[in-house]
């Protein structure tokens, strides 16, 4: 089970209390304060993806975030409801559903995703997408006897 | 946290100092901010990001958006920024070539192409 599940409305107002969230959990986990930044701008990059995804596919489920805290390192995972949102698909279907620059956006958010993370999987799929990333942690200084 | 926006002339380019956080929700009025002023005749845009604690790639394309503006009218679009954690999100996704980046309004006011 995550450490900490976040399920919200696909709004652009929550998309904040998603990157706060994130980063508070990423925080506790032992994540570097050096990436926290990071790690909050890419947890926003996903969850900006997946708002726009349901939005645009009209879609009324929340978009989930699982924070998993494990050993050595700290996962997020992002997850959308959108079918067949295969990162990178351009062209195939009708190329006239989006209006341009969101697509655009959307690639640019991935773009930038994946220059800040290392270990990175996106997935999707009929049934919804999902960005998973990964962080490694910082053990707790050993507390001295 | 939200958006904050305000607008400054010195002479001929037009000052749009922003602060707080630039994501999905407050990059649409940015946007149309941008807008407005190239609307009203401003082509030569200096936005000053010293206020901004946090960028995204929305407001990355509100940016780009205002430079395709400003450019269509032969004006320009500097950013002013000494930040690196917003400057690295420029330099991730290869902006750092497509806007002039000065460390001061005043460099930026005096910057001929």
């Amino acid at each position: 089970m995550a450490t900490v599940e976040l399920r919200f409305s696909a709004l652009p107002e929550h998309v904040r209390t998603a990157r706060l969230v994130a980063a508070a959990v990423a925080r506790r986990a032992g994540v570097d304060e050096a990436v926290l930044d990071e790690v909050r701008l890419a947890v926003g990059e996903a969850c900006t993806r997946a708002v726009g995804l349901h939005q645009h596919g009209g879609i009324s489920a929340p978009v989930r975030v699982l924070l998993i805290e494990e050993e050595k390192q700290f996962s997020i995972e992002v997850g959308d409801e959108a079918p067949h949102a295969v990162p990178g698909d351009r062209g195939s279907g009708d190329g006239s559903a989006d209006a341009d620059g969101e697509t655009e956006e959307d690639e640019m958010g991935l773009a930038v995703i994946s220059g800040l993370v290392d270990d990175v999987e996106v997935s999707a799929g009929e049934s919804g997408g999902s960005i998973r990333m990964r962080w490694p942690t910082v053990p707790p200084p050993t507390v001295l006897a | 946290m939200d958006l904050s926006l305000s607008t400054e002339t010195m002479g001929d380019r037009t000052i749009v100092r922003v602060g707080g956080e630039i994501d999905v929700y407050t990059a649409p009025k940015l946007r149309e901010q941008l807008v407005e002023l190239v609307n009203d005749g401003s082509f030569h845009l200096v936005v000053d990001m010293e206020g901004v604690d946090f960028l995204d790639s929305t407001g990355l394309g509100v940016l780009v958006g205002g430079l395709k503006r400003v450019r269509a009218h032969e004006g320009s679009l500097r950013l002013v920024c000494n930040q690196e954690r917003i400057l690295k999100i420029f330099r991730i996704t290869g902006l750092t070539k497509v806007f002039p980046i000065h460390t001061s309004v005043e460099e930026a006011v005096a910057a001929t192409d």
